[in-house]
């Protein structure tokens, strides 16, 4: 046991030893304990060093408020958790801890002589310094600041943990089981509706575990608190969930929270889940956070056993530790007494009070007169004395000028108490300043919501607890005996003889942020706190300035020379406490990370080595490689095959709407560019869409399958936003037609056949569809049945081949696919992948909606005006047309370019230039879109945007690449392979 | 994340299941009215929008429910959705607003 532990005092469990790890050497500590408490049981204040100036600080709170004492567990492969607070880590038995930001070691870190030249970081340093030139950011600043600046590392192995989410419902939901929490959950469950109570730590009560000494109702506080908790367990209707933090508060009383399930437990279970996110949504939302204590901004307030009162009383009354065994106190309000009374009547020496009022109630200065403690009033702290734990303080009387040193191994300070209005400001409830306390509380409410006690300004258990029942519908009034909150003085600037300069007064120990730094800010110009806060990086540390805000604001506000309203306060955000990725990610990783749709034929692509890629969220077969191939010797040979005999490729993914209904021909000509209405029953015509802003947006081959039935075919990944789009046309600027759409994008698989053998392969298996060309013409659609199951049947082709597409009910795609695979045997038919489809529909200078267009081309642009109605009253995009931009000479235009070198394959998205030696920046024309090698015609072929394209055919064009090689090119029109489309028309 | 009341489901129904769809009662012109609009006027119609702060009247879908396009008062200061209500009902006034907010406060 440690030798400042307590003998039977505490809520933790003294016949039962923990043993733990920090820094590789082994403290023993009790069930019940964290990590600081048990470490300070054993006389560790040291717990880590600073981010910025990497000085030695200590555990300043007590929970998850805490700034300073950040720490790294580990526990085994994959598992290590940096920046965890170890004032609210349990310890368990084999437990490994480290501490971070110190190198060689915490006792003795080199970085500490960021501290020697700390003049040389106020605020702004980084953005001051690192700036010029630039080229030093990647190899000398950023490096700099990486390895002395820094929290824990962070892991570099995959996390082998589970993380549970679910969605949550509840009528009430409290947030905080301190006193005013617990009687508004008491209140609740005696009503016909759901409760939950959620608190962060590991036990229900509050403020009700650190301080101590209450009668609730007649019971001492401890017997009131283990019956409530007794009384909640028997409620039917709550849920408590302790280890629980309400992270962030979203619209309409939508709570997260987020559940620690094993970060507490000895052995893990496999597949056990580390954390669970509730995603909560409440009826009402009663917020109960309390309030945290304020430090004092003094010189030389960071060293390690230098701590809140109210945290210093909690070590003692929960945990049985004492922080110190003769201690000092500082103060500016009436409740650091009482934590000094708790201290001094456990047996801890109080060498004096420091307080920084004049004026002291009488009662508070009986009291401690009683137990023998010396109170200096109208005094501050100047400096403080201790390496790595303090040793002393000098006491200095201002009006006296006075000094005296006094010998201490612990401080307890208290500037007073800031009310938790965290997730009550991410609800976007307003705040009000209230002058008397110079805090912040709530004001109007914008969702159902309250705040109650501490946190909304009403300190003491008893107007807490009767504050809380009032918020749940209850009538209670609690009988409490308490000793008085009393009250406090908030001081801007504690007076001190030491120059300035000589003094560093921190005020946020996370990012080691002085007093000095927020003048500065102020002498340079910054006037909203939001900017003082993100020049002096105040409050922007993980613990998002929980114990820094208000004294920066009252600092910043004095030097401002305003009233702290007219400075502002800085925007809580969620997540009110550091929380994994993890836990926001659920379930959502490896395989399960993003939905990837797969067509019913994807298997057996699968089966036969294909490559894939992703296109949009779906999974497509990209080449499909034999023995010894790469990528550019499959394609060639898939390429070949197609054009010389057969080639087969799923193209199941297309996008399919089916437009159905008496004015299906009228809707499809406000949606496409081209005219519907006299296309034939069974004629397919290829369709493009526009935006209204006249841009293409998509395109596709559309069969009409009777008067009012169009199949109508959309690009792959454009099919959701072409659905949307046309859902959105026909509800709101045409709800007098009568359409029906439907996506059927997976109701059909897609086989394309292509190459002169395609009609021959199909033509056994056909029934019911008269095949030959004089009926089945090119771009026509026919019903009947393939391999004995349905077929839409299409003659169409994007490779300029003979060309099918065999659509039939998904769930026979791979069935009909094998079938006509075994069948094509003796064409040697092959299948091919989205790679080969680009370069067969590239060589016939068909455009992809999204690579050859970017959402700024026009049809026009794209080579394809012909596909524009003149005649058409009115569709999507044509007014747009004709806006001056669009018919301006000059734009860019779809051509084709041809390389000097056959071989060179350009590479797609480089610039094009018409002088190559011209001086940087060049003026560039324009980019290639699409560009590949095609085996067809044995050189490469290429597409490509370029400013006034159409007027620059035959010109040659210049591609500068990196290091110094210049292609050149020549302008050509987009149609390499059979000009005149003779292929279509093999027999 | 939004709970948000579909005219045509008259269910709350979580935000996932919506998209939102722009600024509401905003009329594509016809074909006559296009032809004898100027490019500025079109441009007016295409690409201005009001980006009010109070309350906005505002396309919602509810694409992963009903399917249905419908309009919505929100408030885009606080959040807070006002009403919604089907296509084809005219643009609220003020005080029909004011309305709707003072029964939803009781
Ligand atoms: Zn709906």
């Amino acid at each position: 046991m440690g030798e400042y532990r307590k003998s039977g005092k505490g809520r933790v469990d003294h016949s039962e030893a923990v043993r733990f790890s920090f820094d590789g050497k082994s403290y023993e500590g009790l069930r019940g304990d964290t990590v600081a408490s048990a470490l300070m049981a054993n006389g560790v204040h040291l717990l880590g060093r600073s981010f910025k100036y990497h000085r030695p600080r200590g555990a300043v709170g007590v929970g998850f408020e805490e700034p300073n004492a950040l720490v790294t567990v580990r526990r085994g492969k994959g598992r290590m958790t940096p920046n965890l607070r170890a004032t609210a880590l349990e310890i368990y038995n084999g437990m490994e801890v480290t501490s971070q930001n110190r190198w060689p070691n915490l006792n003795f870190d080199i970085g500490a002589f960021n501290n020697t030249f700390s003049a040389f970081f106020p605020a702004g340093f980084y953005n001051k310094t690192f700036m010029w030139p630039k080229s030093f950011w990647d190899k000398v600043y950023e490096p700099f600041i990486r390895n002395m600046a820094g929290l824990g590392p962070a892991p570099t192995e995959p996390d082998p943990d589970v993380y549970a989410s679910t969605y949550a419902h509840c009528d009430v939901l409290i947030v905080g089981a301190g006193p005013a929490g617990l009687a508004a959950a008491i209140a609740a469950s005696k009503k016909d509706q759901r409760v939950v109570l959620v608190d962060e730590n590991t036990e229900l009560g509050g403020s009700l575990l650190g301080a101590t000494g209450a009668t609730i109702d007649g019971k001492p506080s401890e017997a009131w608190l283990a019956k409530t908790i007794k009384d909640l367990d028997k409620a039917q209707n709550v849920t408590v969930m302790t280890r629980t933090s309400a992270i962030g508060f979203y619209h309409d009383n939508f709570v997260a929270l987020s559940e620690r399930l094993t970060d507490h437990v000895p052995s893990l279970k496999p597949g056990q889940s580390r954390e669970k996110l509730h995603r909560m949504r409440a009826g009402r939302v009663i917020l109960a956070q309390g309030a945290i204590e304020r430090p004092l901004v003094f010189n030389g307030n960071d060293r390690p056993g230098v701590m809140l009162a109210s945290a210093a009383q909690t070590y003692i009354n929960r945990y049985g530790v004492g922080v110190g065994k003769n201690i000092a106190c500082f103060t500016a309000h009436d409740s650091a007494y009482q934590a000094v009374f708790d201290l001094a009547d456990s047996n801890i020496r109080v060498a004096a009070i420091v307080d920084a009022r004049k004026e002291l109630a009488a009662d508070i200065l009986a009291q401690a007169q009683s137990r023998g403690i010396d109170v200096i009033t109208n005094a501050v702290i100047s400096k403080t004395g201790g390496k790595n734990r303090i040793k002393s303080i000098e006491v200095y009387s201002p009006d006296t000028g006075t000094k005296r040193q006094v010998n201490c191994d612990a401080l307890l300070m208290s500037g007073g108490w800031t009310p938790s209005l965290h997730l009550w400001s991410h609800s976007k409830g307003s705040i009000k300043w209230d002058a008397a306390t110079k805090v912040y509380l709530p004001d109007q409410a914008n969702e159902n919501c309250v705040c109650i006690g501490a946190c909304n300004g009403d300190f003491g258990i008893k107007t807490a607890l009767n504050a809380g029942s009032k918020a749940a519908g209850g009538r209670k009034s609690y009988k409490v005996e308490e000793a008085d909150f009393g009250q406090g003085q908030i001081f801007d600037q504690l007076p001190n003889y030491i120059a300035p300069q000589k003094t560093k007064a921190f005020v946020d120990f996370q990012n080691d942020v002085t007093d000095k730094d927020i003048k500065l800010a102020v002498r340079e110009g910054f006037k909203s706190i939001e900017h003082v806060k993100r020049y002096t990086t105040n409050g922007m540390a993980t613990d998002q300035g929980k114990t820094s805000n208000l004294n920066a604001l009252e600092i910043a506000s004095k030097a401002l020379g305003k009233d702290a309203p007219q400075v502002g306060l800085t925007t809580f955000r969620p997540p009110y406490t550091p929380t994994t990725f993890g836990a926001i990610c659920g379930y959502r990783t490896d395989d399960l990370f993003e939905v990837t749709r797969k067509t019913p034929i994807d298997p057996w692509a699968e089966s036969q080595g294909a490559v894939f890629e992703p296109v949009g969220i779906w999974r497509r077969a990209w080449y499909f490689p034999k023995p010894g191939e790469d990528m550019h010797a499959a394609v060639a040979r898939e390429c070949k095959a197609t054009r010389d005999s057969l080639g087969i490729f799923d193209a199941s993914t297309l996008g399919k709407i089916e437009v159905v209904g008496p004015d299906a021909a009228k809707f499809m000509n406000i949606m496409y560019t081209n005219p519907w209405s006299k296309l034939g029953v069974g004629a397919c015509r290829y369709g493009l869409m526009l935006r209204e802003d006249g841009y293409i947006y998509d395109d596709g081959v559309v069969g009409r399958l009777a008067e009012d039935r169009f199949h109508v075919t959309t690009t792959t990944g454009g099919a959701p936003r072409v659905y949307r789009h046309m859902e959105d046309y026909l509800q709101t600027e045409f709800p007098e037609l009568e359409v029906w759409l439907t996506s059927t994008t997976e109701q059909w698989s897609v086989i394309a056949l292509n190459g002169p053998n395609a009609r021959k392969l199909i033509e056994p298996f056909v029934e019911g569809i008269d095949l030959s060309p004089e009926s089945f013409p090119h771009m026509a659609v026919r019903e009947g049945k393939i391999c004995g199951v349905p077929t839409r049947l299409f003659r169409v082709s994007f490779s300029g081949e003979l060309g099918f597409e065999v659509n039939v009910p998904a769930h026979f795609g791979k069935y009909v696919w094998e079938t006509l695979f075994e069948a094509g045997q003796k064409y040697d038919i092959t299948p091919y992948g989205t790679e080969t489809m680009h370069v067969l529909r590239a060589e016939k200078g068909f455009i992809i909606v999204g690579q050859d267009t970017d959402g700024t081309v026009t049809p026009h642009d794209a080579g394809m005006s012909w596909i524009v109605s003149k005649k058409k009253k009115d569709f999507v995009g044509k007014r747009s047309l004709q806006r001056s931009d669009l018919v301006a000479e000059g734009r860019k235009h779809l051509i084709g370019l041809l390389t000097d070198d056959p071989n060179v394959v350009l590479e797609e998205g480089a610039q094009i230039v018409t002088d190559p030696n011209q001086p940087i920046p060049m003026d560039m024309l324009g980019h290639v879109t699409s560009s590949y090698w095609s085996e067809a015609l044995g050189r490469s072929i290429a597409m490509a945007l370029v400013r006034d394209g159409f007027n620059r055919m035959d010109e040659e064009l210049y591609i500068p690449m990196p290091g110094g090689v210049n292609h050149k090119a020549k302008v050509v029109k987009p149609m390499f392979y059979d000009p005149k489309g003779e292929r279509l028309n093999v027999l | 994340m939004f709970l948000i009341h579909c005219p045509h489901c008259q269910e709350d129904r979580p935000e996932i299941e919506f998209a939102y769809a722009g600024e509401a009662h905003i009329v594509r012109p016809g074909p006559e009215q296009q032809d004898a609009m100027s490019d500025a006027e079109w441009s007016e119609f295409m690409f201005i929008r009001d980006n009010v702060r109070g309350e906005h009247c505002e396309r919602w879908w509810h694409a992963n429910g009903c399917n249905m396009f419908f309009n919505a008062v929100r408030n885009t200061v606080s959040d807070k959705f006002i009403k919604t209500y089907k296509i084809g009902h005219k643009r609220p006034s003020a005080s029909q607003i004011q309305k709707w907010k003072d029964a939803a406060n009781g």
